[in-house]
């Protein structure tokens, strides 16, 4: 379960002075739920979620996830969520396995916790090709697996995915999609970011579309459609944001 | 805090600096290979030129001395010199270092020697180049004697003994132990190569484990994982201290294996005779009072070193702090600096200052408490600025 209320972040910018990223954003992701947050570049959307799995620390507001407090209880939180980003790269000189390992001793599992669980993850997601080679040398493909069982390792009630198709090919990109909807089957809490349409389209049972650090629309894809009388999500999303030009 | 996750942290950081070739380079391969090399090549090329230097016949030009045949003559036979015709830009000749010295003979020299009267020969030399310095000592150690001979001719003719030349000797040597004749040498020169080694072998590691991690995209990843970050920068900066002491110990290793068999080399190259030994303990005693310095030069590196945003900004951050190591470290090794009331609160120069006493052989446990102390503080203060850095999301995320 995630649940944001109010949450506002400002940063100080030597040229711009007093930004505010995000300003009183709030929603609610249930388990077994994929929320969408849509946004173009700069909306936002990043740092909401690095707020969400305490990464950075909000300016005020006050968000629940895992039933742990983001502000009172970081680690509990991080202990709870799996978090994937594009900006989340790997070790480049340790092994996949190695990896994996160190996650899950970060995580506080005992070893032999940390071996079935790799076990059980390198063969879901067929990696025991490359269980011991080094992820400098992985594909990008490759790399992306490894990714997904190092913030699985611990099995996570919460997933936190920002922009985690960003830069890939369209193989890369469909075992991250079907990754993220295995995770909702499983009945986590998911929520990721994106400016893809289609991807939202396809995987979200909620949407909220940021701009400008402020959450401008909220609701089923079928609720966004009834609301703004318009099918194409793309058509929605430019009437929403085109709101503040 | 969590020490289990900070050896965590430390244990990962450690491999994953091992499987750095950089790394390897400065903390194994550099000095282990730099001494050797180093001994090697001063001994070889100085070697080469101190003979060259000795085995060369010194032209030197005689103005006047038309009638004294014979101090010319004996000046003829002097073996290593060689006398050329005299020309009238002799003093350029020898600034020119075309000729090596000017010898003048007054006139009447022979005469007035032979009467009785003294007279004054002067050698004109380049001071500063060390051929000519070296024909001025042959012509010197030949008219030390020519006079010596005059004088004993002299007292031998009025049927004086020639033992009243010399009525008695001094005999000046070394009565300290070698460590101690080791240690006006060597002393200083041990303490500026470690602390040196220290900041350089912690260098890399600090820039690699904070700038390099931004860079690479895995802070972000990291600082996903429950570990606080008091934790992962203590596990990191376990790491940086660990490589910086590594590296210390084995240059130090090398530098001591280096003298042990490359010490004759050396030792023809200077010259010197001077009989070298350092006692282990003492070495061992000035490692320990370096500990804290290599705690304080990681913790300053990566507390300096996250503020950049990629590996490259961190060395233009970096490099200069070499010189606030290198300046306090080379004045430590001036003679004549001891440490004084003063002297002891400067980080850096009061460790070098005590590690010199200690290779003397000069055990101040008072002062070497104090330093020592003196240094955990200052580390302690560098640690708390490096965990404050890292509880910064403005540098940890500098865009």
């Amino acid at each position: 379960m995630i649940e944001a209320n109010n949450l506002c972040k400002n940063f100080k910018d030597k040229k711009r002075g007093d930004i505010r990223a995000v300003e009183n954003v709030s929603f609610t992701c249930k388990p077994g739920e994929i929320y969408g947050l849509l946004g173009a570049n700069g909306a936002g959307k990043t740092t909401t979620l690095r707020i969400l799995a305490t990464i950075l620390a909000p300016s005020s507001g006050t968000a629940n996830v895992a039933g742990f407090d983001v502000v009172r209880d970081p680690q509990k939180v991080r202990a709870h969520v799996g978090f994937l980003s594009t900006a989340t790269a790997l070790y480049d000189r340790l092994t996949a396995a190695e990896t994996v390992e160190y996650f899950g001793q970060l995580f506080g599992l005992d070893a032999a916790t940390i071996e079935s669980r790799t076990n059980e993850l390198f063969k879901a997601l067929d990696m025991e090709e490359f269980r011991d080679r080094r992820c400098a040398k992985l594909s990008t493909g490759m790399k992306q697996k490894v990714s997904i069982a190092r913030t699985l390792v611990h099995d996570p009630p919460v997933m936190i995915f920002d922009e985690p198709t960003n830069g890939l090919d369209v193989m890369a990109a469909r075992s991250i999609t079907d990754f993220i909807r295995q995770c909702r089957d499983r009945g986590k809490t998911v929520i990721f970011s994106t400016h893809v349409m289609t991807e939202v389209e396809k995987l979200c049972d909620r949407i909220g579309i940021i701009h400008g650090g402020k959450m401008r629309a909220e609701g089923t894809l079928a609720e966004m459609r009834q609301n703004y009388g318009k099918d194409s999500l793309e058509e929605i999303f430019v009437d929403v944001s085109g709101d503040e030009r | 805090m969590s020490l289990r996750n900070s050896l965590i942290v430390y244990r990962k950081e450690l491999r994953d600096m091992l499987r750095d070739k950089r790394t390897i380079r400065s903390m194994v391969i550099i000095p282990m290979v730099a001494f050797p090399l180093m001994f090697l090549g001063i001994g070889y090329i100085g070697g080469r030129s101190s003979r060259e230097m000795r085995m060369e016949v010194s032209q030197v030009m005689v103005s006047g001395g038309a009638d004294s045949p014979k101090i010319l003559a004996a000046l003829q036979n002097v073996s290593g010199i060689r006398i050329v015709p005299y020309q009238d830009d002799a003093r350029q000749e020898v600034s020119d270092k075309k000729i090596r010295a000017l010898v003048t003979i007054p006139n009447g020299f022979d005469a007035a020697i032979a009467g009785g009267h003294p007279e004054q020969v002067s050698v004109g030399y380049y001071d500063a180049d060390e051929r000519s310095e070296l024909a001025k000592d042959k012509l010197q150690g030949f008219f030390d004697a020519y006079k010596e001979k005059i004088a004993r001719e002299a007292l031998t003719a009025r049927g004086l003994p020639a033992s009243l030349l010399e009525p008695f000797t001094v005999d000046a040597k070394n009565i300290a132990p070698p460590a101690k004749v080791g240690a006006a040498v060597f002393g200083s020169l041990i303490p500026y190569l470690i602390i040196i080694f220290c900041f350089t072998g912690a260098m890399y590691p600090a820039m690699d484990t904070t700038a390099g991690e931004k860079e690479r995209g895995t802070m972000e990843t990291i600082l996903s994982s429950p570990v606080s970050r008091t934790d992962l920068v203590i596990g990191k900066f376990f790491m940086v201290v660990t490589t910086s002491v590594v590296t210390a110990v084995l240059s130090l290793l090398s530098l001591g294996l280096s003298f042990k068999y490359f010490k004759n080399t050396l030792m023809a190259a200077s010259g010197s005779s001077v009989q070298m030994a350092v006692d282990p303990r003492s070495v061992v005693a000035v490692i320990a009072l370096i500990l804290p310095l290599a705690v304080l030069f990681s913790a300053v590196l990566l507390a300096v070193a996250l503020l950049a945003k990629s590996y490259r900004e961190a060395q233009t951050y970096v490099s200069p702090l070499i010189f606030v190591v290198i300046g306090p470290a080379i004045i430590g090794t001036m003679p004549g600096m001891e440490l004084n009331s003063k002297t002891e609160f400067i980080p850096i120069l009061n460790t070098c200052l005590a590690s010199k006493e200690i290779i003397s052989g000069t055990y101040d446990w008072s002062h070497m408490a104090l330093i020592f102390g003196m240094t955990c503080v200052y580390a302690a203060i560098g640690l708390a600025a490096a965990v404050r850095m890292f509880n910064r999301e403005d540098v940890l995320f500098r865009t």
